[in-house]
């Protein structure tokens, strides 16, 4: 169910606000996602992680990505109140829930390249 | 949606997708803009863009956006460059570090175009008010910088003309505080021809440049008129005349005016509206105290106006004190005016009337506390003989075209003794005599006297002998009032006879009067204990002319001139 991960009210937004830059904000919030996921399975120190799960928050919450966004909120408060027992679990929803976003968005590319 | 101004805005974010989305909502909002993916980039490009607005995300790598802020706000000086912080903290402590950093504004994410938008518009009025303050503090601090050039400007003009005169005189000590012009404080001291000294006391209603726009006209009426020679109540009536003229209805001129003359051993006074002055004698006890009997000069039209003035002896040593309102209305630190009382305590203590100018400003400063800057104060010595020292005449012809082959005659009747002088007019006359211009002032004093002598002992036929005491000197001048003021008819005749001799030449005066004339033998035997305060005129005739007698039964004085 894409209703759940993705708010249309703010995808719409995007949509008109970016008009023929949509694609490309597709793409490199599409990209940038993923050197965000690599920086949170890479981090070495609560800090790095809190800082990585910041940042993937903030642009997943602009690309309409709710479930993303809280999870990321979720990483974030973790990171500040170590210990970190437990956490893996955390970012392999994270990774779960990024491979939904990146399904819907990918099809967003396909829906309007053949359009 | 083009904005209603287009702005430069600086857009600070580290991910990707979130600057080409913000840049892109700015974009369309009709501004332009520049980005930068950290904070030390978005320092850089301050400085080199001077943007007018920048969008700060909180968390960057490299240089974080708070960081970011104290540079761009440090390097943007007194100008408002609005920061909006973009953020997700949602923690106090994350929103508060954002504001001590400089931040203005926060946007959280989600970005709503329309939330952006608002800001920007609020953050771009307030840029707009902060610069425009600043343009008016700049302008105002110009505007202050010219006027007080103006004001440096204006006092040295007004120096140049109210020190024309003799303050500097050794007998004259004065204290006028460095801007007193500018609340409407006015000095002014002069010598007339036959060596009196005049002095002013003025003090123009209100403050700042409107009260001292009055005070040149007033110099320029009293030096004028007192070189030339004219009396206490010319001067008067012609100040008071253009003042009434030029000054708004609502402006006015308080002020004491003074003769000192050496030669009668007396004062001539008016106070117009001023505080009262003290005639102290030479130990400092309190002798009269000179009283304001009159309206300020400038209100009353010249029908109304009233010349009248107060004889008071004045012997050498003795002093007057004058002062403005300045020095009574000192206030303490809880607003307590000095007043009268106080001042009356300085006089009644003082021992040695040479140090009563420091105990005054001694009581004052012990007093207030903190000094006005409109006060005056002044203290006259009455000099003696030896003392004089007038300033010297200065004389812009080459006196080739003096003529010396002439004769007048001058008679003033009836009503026109009542007001008018011939005096200053005549001596204005000799002057074109280059031979006699050196004793102008022997000439004032000589011609002054004899036209007094007319008009009082003859005319209106006055007993000198009633100038023996102070009382008397009183009386006599109440008297000379009365009878001039019910006079009808009489004269004073006055005859010029020059002629021109070898190198020189020579002058004949002739006064005449309508009066009974007295026993000259009589008057001239007289012991000089006697004419301390009476007699003296004719002695001081016989000393300041070449030669000097009387005929007809003293009703014509023939006095002559030889050079």
């Amino acid at each position: 169910m894409t209703d759940m991960h993705i708010d249309h009210r703010v995808l719409s937004d995007l949509r008109e606000v970016m008009e023929d830059g949509y694609l490309l904000l597709v793409q490199t919030f599409l990209e940038d996602s993923e050197r965000r996921l690599s920086q949170l399975h890479a981090a070495r120190s609560a800090e790095e992680l809190g800082l990585a799960a910041h940042s993937f928050k903030g642009s997943s919450s602009n690309m309409g990505a709710v479930g993303l966004a809280n999870l990321c909120q979720e990483l974030e408060e973790r990171a500040r109140r170590p210990p970190l027992y437990g956490i893996e679990d955390l970012i392999n929803r994270i990774d779960q829930e990024f491979f939904e976003v990146q399904t819907f968005y990918r099809g967003e590319q396909q829906r309007i390249s053949a359009g | 949606m083009p904005a209603e101004q287009a702005l430069t805005v600086l857009v600070a974010e580290d991910g990707a997708a979130d600057r080409l989305l913000l840049a892109q909502i700015v974009r369309r909002q009709g501004h332009q803009v520049f980005t930068a993916e950290n904070g030390e980039q978005a320092v850089a490009l301050f400085i080199e863009r001077r943007p007018q607005l920048v969008l700060l995300d909180a968390l960057m790598p490299v240089m974080d956006g708070f960081e970011a802020a104290r540079q761009i706000k440090a390097l943007a000086g007194e100008a408002l460059v609005p920061i909006i912080f973009l953020t997700s903290l949602n923690e106090e402590e994350g929103l508060v570090r954002c504001l001590e950093a400089g931040g203005d504004d926060f946007m959280a994410k989600p970005y709503s175009a329309v939330i952006l938008g608002a800001k920007i518009r609020a953050m771009d009025r307030l840029r707009r008010l902060q610069a425009t303050v600043l343009e008016q503090r700049d302008q105002i601090t110009r505007h202050h910088h010219h006027l007080l050039n103006e004001q440096r400007v204006a006092k040295a003009v007004f120096d140049k003309v109210a020190h024309s005169g003799c303050l500097a005189a050794p007998n004259i000590r004065y204290l006028q505080s460095p801007y007193a012009l500018f609340n409407g404080d006015l000095m002014l001291a002069a010598f007339t021809p036959s060596g009196d000294m005049r002095v002013l006391l003025g003090d123009f209603t209100g403050h700042g440049l409107p009260a001292a726009v009055g005070a040149m006209p007033l110099a320029e009426v009293f030096y004028g008129m007192t070189a030339k020679g004219y009396g206490m109540a010319q001067v008067l009536r012609e100040m008071n005349a253009k003042l009434k003229r030029i000054l708004p209805v609502d402006m006015f001129c308080c002020a004491l005016l003074l003769n000192l003359s050496m030669q009668r051993g007396s004062v001539e006074v008016w106070n117009g509206g001023m505080p009262d002055g003290y005639r102290l004698a030479v130990d400092g006890q309190v002798l009269s105290v000179l009283s304001s009997r009159h309206l300020p000069l400038g209100i009353l039209d010249a029908e109304r106006f009233d010349d009248s003035t107060e004889v008071l002896p004045l012997a050498p040593g003795e002093r007057l004190l004058l002062l403005s309102d300045g020095v009574l209305d000192t206030a303490d630190d809880q607003e307590r005016l000095f007043g009268v009382q106080r001042l009356r305590r300085v006089l009644a203590d003082n021992r040695d009337p040479v140090r009563l100018f420091d105990e005054v400003m001694q009581a004052l400063e012990r007093f207030g506390g903190r000094p006005r800057d409109d006060i005056s104060l002044c203290d006259i010595r009455m000099f003696s003989a030896e003392e004089r020292v007038p300033a010297p005449m200065i004389y812009s012809d080459s006196g080739r075209s003096s003529p010396l082959d002439w004769s007048l005659g001058f008679e003033v009747r009836g009503q026109s003794l009542k007001r008018f002088n011939p005096v200053p007019y005549l001596v204005q006359l000799l002057q074109e005599i280059h031979g006699l211009r050196a004793r102008t002032g022997n000439l004032h004093s000589v011609l002054s006297e004899l036209y007094s002598n007319a008009l009082e002992h003859g005319v209106l036929g006055l007993d000198s002998q009633l100038k023996r005491d102070v009382q008397g000197f009183a009386n006599y001048y109440q008297e000379r009032a009365r009878r001039l003021g019910v006079l009808t008819d009489g004269y004073v005749r006055i005859d010029f006879q020059v002629e021109p001799q070898a190198d020189g030449g020579r002058l004949m005066i002739e006064v005449r009067d309508s009066g009974a004339g007295f026993d000259v033998q009589r008057v001239l035997s007289r012991p000089s204990l006697e004419q301390e305060l009476s007699g003296r005129g004719l002695n001081l005739v016989r000393r300041l002319a070449s030669s000097a007698h009387w005929s007809d039964g003293g009703r014509c004085a023939h006095v002559e001139f030889v050079w």
